[in-house]
Order: structure tokens, then C-alpha cells, then sequence
């Protein structure tokens, strides 16, 4: 037994508490808010390795025996993903500092980020379903203060709303759990897997799976549920919507596959063939919105949620190609998303506007930063090489070799509408004739664009690179598809 | 005993969803708090209410006796969570109210900013 897989929890949590001490000084704010997820960084790729040579690592605090105590689980998808929401979190700092304000950063911007990295990081570490609505909360307590951060009117409009949505789903996860702890009498999840199979009352335990694919539904964003997604996310600055964008949404989707693979898999027939409905569902209501609306903010905004079906389209599938394209995607997606909110809020800046009618002709005067677009804009729609393209092949894949081919088919005429709603950002904005801009010095410019463009780099090599990830994402998907790897690894302390 | 905490948390979710669906924020956080009520009490429930003594190994106290202590660490944790939801959420209504002039739901639809 090692405590690693905790130090990805505790550490953002320590250094939001001592940022906390000394809100005004804003050097020492940055720095120590840097370091404080540099410390994180490190602590995840520490944690990566040690998954990746010795396997699924386990903590049961208290060092009470595993069904009993509190898990944390560390496995190569979760891992994972804690290590590209930290790499997510670290470039939307470097961005945030020249772009929050100081006002914003002297009333504790820092902390509110560091502890939703907490609560991100422990909802993709804990092996027990009350602690991650423990997390979840957590996590929703510091976005709560991220959305309405500086108090505009649009977001303190739009935070009401957002907290009355998420007050009801967590009432409803606490219901779900009750059922679920009446049914089984244990809240494990590795304890889960070995009870669930046992129970011959097939039929309640599909009513709390679906109960709990509508609470998650409500993170995840997935349709009919994520009618408060494109408003509320409108709201906040730039920075705080990447991270929301490329963070939040991701729990959820985190949640469903892993419930939805370890253990409410008792009545596949009926709960993943309404998830691969649902998945496909979301699709299409994303591009209806990624299509309608000439506002860049938005046409990303519901981008994700396109995503979010794709994602669970595979996990749906429960075959080795959809649940590792799945996992692919959704670390990609962590990434792309980011960066694209990044890119998309340097044109607002530039612009003055984040309304496509009224741009016009940058790619004279910002070649560079064109290009870097339009290489985001191709890795969201998955044009090979980049890093869209292995994860949604993969998941094209498991749907022809599951029963959904429909759904593949589905994905693949998307992807153009995808592509179609990010180049005519392109479009507008790089080509024809140019507009008046705003006048940005460059050095402000440089300290916008270089993280962005790392971020957009690092999501080039996840795709061009993908041979040498995909033993990982396999790692990660083995112990999805074989729970016992999991449960052998909790049970057995 | 079941039977009626099971009927009384079903009439704290009516009242909950008939205030939440009211044009006033305040009846709205009121029927949040009745809602979050509602869920704890079900928790309680769950758990099974059986059991009279404190779940401490001791002298003649055989396994059917103990009361089931995980319910109650669930119940709370889940009541201090919705506890500090709630004030931050009345806080954030008396903010918005002083910003836009209104607790009315109806004129904070905001659907003028996007068209």
C-alpha cells in the first residue's frame, strides 16, 4: 500500500489553504498558485509511473480493511486523467495571470482553482460512490465561486441558475446512493462489483443505474440535461471557462463510465443501450447549437457537449475498441477543448467582440496565430494525424463491432459538422476583409499566445504520437473492461 | 415506521418541487432546502431503521441489535454540504438582487445578450 495516489488530492488542497493567508499579494499569489500545481504535476507523473509498472494502486484510509474504510484507486484511467486535468489547469494559470485582472486575482482567484483541482482530482482518484459526491461537491463548491467571480451581472444571472441545477442533482445523488446502499449495503465500489452480481433483483438495481446516469447526466451535460450548460458556462471569463469546459463536464462523463463499466452492468440490454441512445441524442443537439450560433464562445460551448456523446457512445459499446477510444477521446478532449477556449478568447480579446459578424481578416496581421487555429480547429474534428482522429476511429470501431453501427455512422457525418462549425470560425475571423482591432502590445499578446500554443503543441503530439500512447489507454481500458483487476486490487490490500 | 418517513419525505419533495417551480428566488432556496431535507431524511431510511443499541462491540449486544452507524455519517456529511450550498446561495441571491433589481426569475431569463 502507498499514499501516492493521495498526493495529487492533498497537495492542491495544502497550498489553496496557504494562498488563502495573503489574498493582496499578487506575486506571491502567482507564484505560489504555479507552484502549487507544478507540485501536483509532479506528484501525478510520479503516481503515472508507479501505475504503469506495478498496476492499480489502492489506499484505504485509516488503514481500515478496504469495504469498510474509505478507498482512494488509482488505475491507469483515472491516473490518467488526473495528470491531463493538472497539465489543463497548469496552462490555463500562465493564461489566466495576463488576462483575470488583478482585481480578480487580489479576492482569491488562485484558491477557488486550486480547489476545484481538488475536487477534480479526487472524484477521478476515489473508489467509493459517497466520497465522490463528497468530491463532486467539492469540486462544485469552488466552481460555484469561479462562476460568479467578479461579479458581473451576466454571471451573477447565470451562477443562480447554475446552482439551483447542480442543488438538484446532488439531492438526487444523495437519494440515488441511498437506494443504492438499501439494496446492496455497501457504498465500495470494488465491494459494489462483487455484491451487485449477486442480487437477483435485476430490476431495481436498473432503475438506480439509470437514476444515477441522470445525476451524472446533469455534470455530464448529455441530453435532455444539458439545457444549462450553454448559458451558464457564457458567463465567466475566458479562463474560468476553459477550465469549467475542459474540467467539469469530464467528471461526470468520468462518473457514468466508470459506474457503467464496473459495476451496473447487470442489465446491459436495457441501461447501455439507452446511453448509446442518449450518447447519440447528445450528438445531434450539440451541432444543432455548435451550428446555430455566430458567437465563438457559444459554437465551442457546445462543442462539448458533442464531445461528451462521443464519449459515452464508446463507453456504451463495451467492447475493447470503444472503451479505449473512449479514454483516448476523453484525454484529448481535456486538452483541445482547453485550448480552443484559450484560442478563441485571444480573438475576443483582439476583437473587442466575440461575435464572428463583426471579425474580419487577421491572418495578416497574426499569421502565426491563424495557423495555430486552424491546427486546434482540424485536432477537434479528428483529421488524421491529429489527436481527434485515433480516439474517434476507435470508437467508429467499437460501434461496428457492437450491435450500434447506426450510431457510428451518426459520429462519422458529425465529425463535418464539427469541422464545419470550428473552420467557419477560421473563416470569419482569418479570411476577408479586415476589420478595425483592437491594438494589443505584444509582449501582452506573447504572454496570451505562448501557453495556448503549447497546449495546441501538446495536443499535435498526442495525436502524431499516439503509438506511444496507446499502450496506456490499453492499460487503462483492460482494467475497465476486467473489474476484477480492479476489485483484486482494492479487496486485497 | 418506514411507511411514514417514506410518506413525509415524499411530501417534502412535493413541497420542494412546487416552491422550486415559483417565480421568486426565495421560495425557490426555501424549496432547495426542503428538497435537501427530503434526501437526507431517505438516506435515514435507507439505511434501515432497526436497531437499539450504539454500534459498540460490548457484553450481549449480538450483531441485530446495533444501529446501523453508516447512514448517520452519510446523513452528515450531506447535511453540512447542503448547509453551506444553501448559504452561499442565499448570499448569492441577495447579491443579485442588489446587481439586477429583481428576484424574479421571469426577467432573469437573460436570453437578450445571445441572440
Amino acid at each position: 500500500m502507498s499514499n501516492l495516489a493521495l498526493f495529487p488530492v492533498v497537495i492542491p488542497l495544502i497550498f489553496a489553504a496557504i494562498l488563502m493567508l495573503f489574498p493582496k499579494k499578487l506575486h506571491m499569489q502567482r507564484a505560489v498558485a504555479i507552484g502549487g500545481v507544478a507540485a501536483t504535476l509532479a506528484s501525478a507523473l510520479v503516481l503515472f509511473s508507479k501505475v504503469s509498472n506495478d498496476g492499480v494502486q489502492a489506499v484505504t484510509l485509516g488503514s481500515w480493511p478496504a469495504p469498510f474504510g474509505i478507498s482512494m484507486v488509482s488505475d491507469m484511467f483515472s491516473v490518467l486523467l488526473v495528470l491531463s486535468s493538472t497539465i489543463v489547469t497548469l496552462f490555463v494559470l500562465f493564461y489566466s495571470i495576463p488576462t483575470i485582472g488583478v482585481k480578480r486575482e487580489q479576492s482569491f482567484y488562485y484558491p477557488a482553482v486550486l480547489f476545484l483541482m481538488t475536487g477534480v482530482n479526487g472524484a477521478f482518484t476515489t473508489g467509493d460512490i459517497f466520497n465522490l459526491f463528497v468530491f463532486i461537491e467539492v469540486l462544485l463548491m469552488a466552481s460555484y465561486a469561479l462562476i460568479v467571480h467578479g461579479g458581473e451581472k451576466p454571471q451573477l444571472r447565470e451562477s443562480i441558475k447554475y446552482l439551483l441545477v447542480n442543488i438538484i442533482s446532488s439531492a438526487l445523488f444523495v437519494s440515488a446512493v441511498a437506494y443504492l446502499y438499501s439494496v446492496t449495503g455497501t457504498l465500495n465500489m470494488a465491494d459494489l462489483a462483487v455484491k451487485i452480481p449477486q442480487i437477483e433483483a435485476v430490476g431495481i438495481l436498473t432503475v438506480i443505474a439509470v437514476l444515477f446516469l441522470v445525476v451524472f447526466g446533469f455534470k455530464a451535460a448529455i441530453f435532455p440535461l444539458y439545457f444549462w450548460l450553454p448559458g451558464s458556462y457564457f458567463a465567466p471569463p475566458m479562463a474560468i471557462l476553459a477550465l469549467f469546459g475542459a474540467l467539469l463536464t469530464k467528471v461526470g462523463v468520468y462518473a457514468i463510465m466508470r459506474t457503467y463499466t464496473l459495476f451496473f452492468t447487470m442489465n446491459t440490454g436495457f441501461t447501455h443501450e439507452l446511453l448509446a441512445i442518449i450518447a447519440i441524442l447528445t450528438i445531434l443537439a450539440g451541432c444543432v447549437g455548435a451550428l446555430a450560433y455566430f458567437d465563438v464562445k457559444k459554437i465551442i460551448i457546445y462543442n462539448i457537449i458533442i464531445a461528451v456523446g462521443v464519449i459515452l457512445f464508446g463507453i456504451s459499446q463495451m467492447n475493447a475498441a470503444g472503451v479505449e477510444g473512449s479514454i483516448f477521446y476523453l484525454v484529448h478532449d481535456m486538452l483541445i477543448k482547453a485550448a480552443l477556449f484559450l484560442l478563441v478568447g485571444i480573438l475576443t480579446v483582439i476583437f473587442g467582440t466575440s461575435d464572428l459578424r463583426k471579425m474580419g481578416g487577421l491572418i495578416k496581421s497574426y499569421p502565426l496565430f491563424g495557423w495555430t487555429f486552424l491546427v486546434a480547429a482540424f485536432g477537434l474534428a479528428g483529421i488524421p494525424p491529429l489527436s481527434g482522429f485515433p480516439g474517434k476511429l476507435l470508437i467508429v470501431q467499437g460501434g461496428f463491432e457492437g450491435t450500434h453501427f447506426w450510431g457510428s455512422l451518426v459520429i462519422l457525418a458529425t465529425s463535418l459538422l464539427v469541422l464545419l462549425s470550428v473552420v467557419r470560425i477560421f473563416i470569419y475571423a482569418f479570411w476577408g476583409e479586415p476589420v478595425k482591432i483592437v491594438t494589443i502590445d505584444r509582449k501582452h499578446y506573447l504572454s496570451m499566445f505562448v501557453p495556448t500554443a503549447i497546449l495546441v503543441a501538446l495536443t499535435v503530439f498526442l495525436g502524431a504520437g499516439a503509438e506511444l500512447f496507446m499502450p496506456f489507454v490499453s492499460d487503462a481500458g483492460e482494467v475497465l473492461l476486467n473489474p476484477s483487476l480492479y476489485i483484486d486490487a482494492v479487496l486485497k490490500e | 415506521m418506514e411507511i411514514v418517513m417514506s410518506v413525509a419525505i415524499g411530501l417534502l419533495f412535493m413541497a420542494a418541487v412546487y416552491l422550486m417551480l415559483s417565480k421568486s428566488l426565495i421560495r425557490i432556496i426555501i424549496g432547495t432546502g426542503l428538497l435537501s431535507h427530503g434526501a437526507h431524511l431517505l438516506l435515514l431510511t435507507m439505511g434501515g431503521l432497526g436497531g437499539t443499541a450504539p454500534p459498540v462491540v460490548a457484553d450481549g449486544v449480538t450483531v441485530s441489535d446495533y444501529a446501523d452507524p453508516l447512514p448517520q455519517a452519510l446523513i452528515l456529511t450531506a447535511i453540512v454540504i447542503s448547509f453551506a450550498v444553501t448559504s452561499f446561495f442565499l448570499v448569492l441571491a441577495y447579491r443579485a438582487y442588489q446587481e439586477l433589481g429583481t428576484d424574479n426569475m421571469e426577467l432573469l431569463r437573460g436570453t437578450e445578450d445571445y441572440e
